[in-house]
């Protein structure tokens, strides 16, 4: 551990906060936009956590009072350690080498757990319908998401996202193996919003039917937290798609040959412009065109359809490269 | 004072209809579609009152429903406020004599802001909310009062 290394695990989830609630900010303001609505101010987001912080913080009488209030700090952790995985742009990931895309996979599922725990932990039926509904929608998930990393792994002979990120992975492929990684591509988008519990599959969080799911018996400060660690996790979740399918930089796109702070600089927000392109298509898009799916409507098209695809080019991957 | 901003910029609102003839709910709902867009304030609807700064509160009570609004009142975490919209809420409006109803809304949770109308316009039940801000404010000051 460096002096180095400690000030990214500081900044960089600092940052991460920071980048999370204005893509949540943007994410709202375009979604109102594509309604034909104005939509709330970009800093709408943080807003929105500094009056949950100011709440008072309510712990249902039969609720399992420390899993209760554990889970929320649990969920906000695991997705800041998250962030400490992911290169961004030509930076290292700060615990480059202390795991990678298995710790990655298992973060994301550790988050959807701790909500799925604290909903049971909240002794309310609704949140214990909307945590078994969540348990469901994972096991679904799951599945599709560890096919998309077993065909990186096969490419690259390697589970580093750092190793993945220096070399485009379309340049080390033949034309069949890249008919695989686009399938892969898509399957992944497609588990994007049920991993982030957006619609169509926020089902476990449906506010019309089940007073929002595993969430109902949060306030306050618990609140704010499941709020951030889910800007963060979108943020996140878009990032690694970057890292994983399109981590070309603008110096190399573009032919530039830039050094010391313009470099990073320059590449810093060219990543972040990739990010919002991800997002946008992958979230935004999506939750403003369509409707919630019915909890067997959405098993069925990850275990059958989204399957499929990604295991098709699973296939093609194993076959071409 | 800058703690008191985000009151003023986000506040999540609870809708529990006790008895409505869906007249209010839907005047309710038509605040957020693209002709009043009431998210632009930071104004959202949220699905369970843990979530909620303001009640919105419509229709006359029917007596079985007393006790289950008050406590859906008693579930909002503090600082919170009431919005009773509709004549029926607020007076009992046709009903007022009516066998069945356990009186108008302020007889069974304390109201703060009250919008008559049958139903009332969209602009009404905005204006309502604003006010229910300085109610949450004034209840916040004095929580940071007892602190002190």
């Amino acid at each position: 551990m460096t002096p180095e290394t400690i000030f990214y695990s500081v900044a960089f989830p600092l940052l991460g906060v920071f980048l999370g609630l204005v893509y949540k900010g943007i994410d709202r303001r375009i979604s109102a936009r594509l309604t034909s609505r104005i939509g709330p101010p970009i800093r709408q987001p943080f807003w929105d956590v500094g009056k949950l912080l100011l709440k008072e913080t309510i712990v249902p009488k039969n609720a399992i009072a420390w899993l209760f209030n554990a889970m929320p700090i649990l969920a906000f952790a695991s997705s800041l350690t998250l962030l400490l995985y992911i290169p961004f742009g030509v930076l290292k990931a700060p615990l480059e080498g202390y795991g990678d895309l298995v710790v990655i996979l298992y973060l994301l599922t550790l988050q959807s757990l701790a909500m799925a725990i604290g909903g049971f932990a909240s002794g309310s039926p609704f949140s214990s319908v909307g945590a078994q509904r969540e348990m469901v929608l994972m096991m679904s998930y799951e599945m599709p998401l560890a096919t998309v990393i077993v065909g990186f792994a096969l490419i690259y002979r390697s589970f580093s996202l750092t190793t993945i990120a220096s070399t485009p992975v379309w340049s080390i492929v033949s034309p069949l193996a890249a008919f695989g990684v686009l399938l892969l591509f898509v399957a992944l988008l497609t588990v994007t919003p049920a991993e982030l519990a957006k619609l169509p599959f926020d089902i476990a969080e449906a506010e019309t039917e089940i007073a929002e799911g595993m969430l109902a018996e949060y306030s306050g400060r618990n609140l704010a937290l499941f709020y951030l660690s889910d800007a963060v996790r979108g943020f996140a979740m878009a990032a690694i798609e970057v890292v994983l399918f399109f981590p070309f930089t603008l110096s190399s796109i573009l032919g530039l040959s830039l050094t010391g702070f313009a470099l990073y600089a320059v590449e810093a927000l060219w990543f972040l412009l990739k990010v919002l392109i991800i997002y946008l298509l992958a979230v935004t898009l999506v939750r403003t065109s369509f409707g919630r799916f019915k909890i067997d409507q959405a098993s069925r098209i990850f275990w059958v359809h989204v399957n499929l695809v990604a295991l098709l080019g699973l296939a093609l991957i194993w076959v071409g490269v | 004072m800058g703690k008191l901003d985000n009151f003023k910029r986000s506040l999540w609102v609870f809708h529990a209809s006790g008895g409505s003839c869906n007249a209010c709910d839907i005047e309710i709902v038509a605040a957020l579609t693209p002709r009043y867009d009431v998210e632009r304030f930071g104004i959202k609807l949220v699905g369970s009152p843990r979530h909620a700064d303001v009640l919105l509160v419509t229709g006359a009570i029917p007596r079985d429903f007393a006790d289950k609004l008050r406590r859906v009142y008693e579930q909002m975490p503090e600082p919170k406020a009431v919005v009773v919209v509709g004549n029926c809420g607020t007076s009992g409006g046709v009903f007022y004599d009516s066998y069945n109803i356990a009186g108008p809304i302020d007889e069974i949770i304390p109201v703060d802001v009250y919008v008559p109308g049958c139903p009332p316009r969209p602009e009404a039940i905005i204006d309502a909310v604003v006010k229910a801000w300085l109610k949450v404010e004034k209840l916040e000051k004095k929580l940071e009062g007892k602190e002190e």
